[in-house]
């Protein structure tokens, strides 16, 4: 790609001299994503630390969502509606899309495919944990 | 008795210096004010912060290197593998709207996000950014995030303008979010104060509602930043790994 992937040591916070110091820190990386890969391995949990954050910023965004998608298709529909001359067809079925589309995103925000366009989970847990120990080994 | 209350003048962007190209309107307004002040503090703590770089961290070298190591621990978990490299954009997306929402708390200072134009704005960079990276990367693959595996053809007249619908909106949901939020909470403090200035006496139970929803505009300011920002990283999953 474009730019080239910064190591973790130069970007991270300088350890310059400590040896032992950086093997804790690989270590305690380990460990962390052990926990993260057992604790919080379903890709359901958006957030990372602290579970009431959490929830809070689950609830505020799937507010948004549904609203945001209704009144943006329909009004996408009705532009398109003036543009070319359709009058009421372009509203009527991107309204219903819209909501089809706005019920998707909260559905998708709440239990766990995310945001994601697509149904597909390509990575299950174990896909997730393997994914991870590379990064890891990339890492050190 | 009669105090008027003006709880939208806070969000009246004002020419400080004002600058003009042609019919264009470049004039430094209050809003590009806040913005500067918010880029400097957090050039301030990043530079300053690290300059020292102590094995065991004083006050600022803590906050810069948590708030670096919480963006970080953030792609990792929710961008997944190979996302590090779009830590700066995204290190830089969190801390200017942190900074943006906290520095709007402070009595007689503008809030930069409360505008539709600037969180929309920067909903459209990333949005424009993850398309053209999910592109980059997958090439015409790409076009695969918007038919769901596993649909009978017909199903997929359908699904498929669902798909590219919900996917367009995002830019619009990421920044009416942020402006949202901080619109009504800043709005809602200007009237319980306005409240408190024209009951006399009895100010000190919308002084008080005050005081609790300063403590609650904190945490929003914080979480709203923190929900721009994964969901930065929840795009950008989809873009580099394709579900």
């Amino acid at each position: 790609m474009l730019i080239a992937l910064p190591k973790m040591s130069e970007g991270g916070p300088p350890d310059p001299v400590a040896d032992p110091l950086a093997r804790l820190g690989a270590r305690l990386d380990r460990a962390r994503a052990k926990r993260g890969g057992e604790g919080a391995a379903g890709p359901d949990d958006p957030a990372g630390p602290g579970d009431g954050q959490q929830g809070a910023g689950l609830g505020l965004r799937i507010g948004v969502e549904f609203v945001v998608a209704v009144v943006v298709a329909t009004g996408l529909g009705w532009a398109l509606d003036r543009w070319l001359g359709t009058r009421p067809w372009g509203t009527i079925v991107l309204f219903f899309l819209g909501v089809a589309a706005g019920m998707l995103s909260v559905y998708r925000a709440i239990t766990g495919i995310k945001m994601a366009v697509g149904y597909r989970r390509l990575d299950g847990p174990a896909g997730r944990q393997r994914a991870k120990d590379a990064w890891d080994e990339d890492e050190e | 008795m009669a105090i008027e209350i003006h709880p939208l003048e806070q969000f009246t962007v004002e020419r400080l210096i004002p600058l003009h190209i042609g019919k264009l309107d470049i004039s430094y307004t209050n809003s590009a004010l806040m913005m500067t002040v918010a880029v400097g503090l957090i050039t301030a703590l990043t530079v300053f912060g690290t300059r020292k770089a102590a094995l065991v961290p004083g006050r600022w070298q803590s906050v810069a290197e948590m708030s670096y190591e919480f963006v970080a621990d953030m792609i990792d978990t929710n961008a997944g593998h190979g996302a590090r490299e779009f830590l700066p954009f995204v290190f830089t997306l969190f801390m200017f709207i942190l900074f943006s929402n906290l520095l709007g708390l402070v009595p007689y200072s503008f809030t930069v996000t409360s505008h539709i134009i600037v969180t929309f704005a920067l909903a459209a960079v990333v949005f424009v950014g993850v398309t053209i990276i999910g592109f980059v990367r997958h090439g015409a693959h790409f076009l695969r995030l918007f038919v769901p595996a596993g649909v009978p053809a017909v199903l997929l007249v359908l699904l498929v303008p669902i798909e590219l619908l919900s996917y367009f909106i995002r830019p619009f949901t990421l920044s009416i979010r942020l402006f949202a939020n901080m619109l009504a909470g800043h709005t809602m403090l200007a009237i319980f104060g306005g409240f408190a200035a024209s009951v006399g006496f009895f100010a000190i139970i919308p002084l008080g509602v005050d005081v609790l929803l300063v403590g609650l505009e904190l945490l929003v300011a914080a979480l709203q930043a923190y929900v721009f920002a994964i969901l930065t990283c929840l795009y950008l999953r989809d873009a580099l790994h394709l579900h």
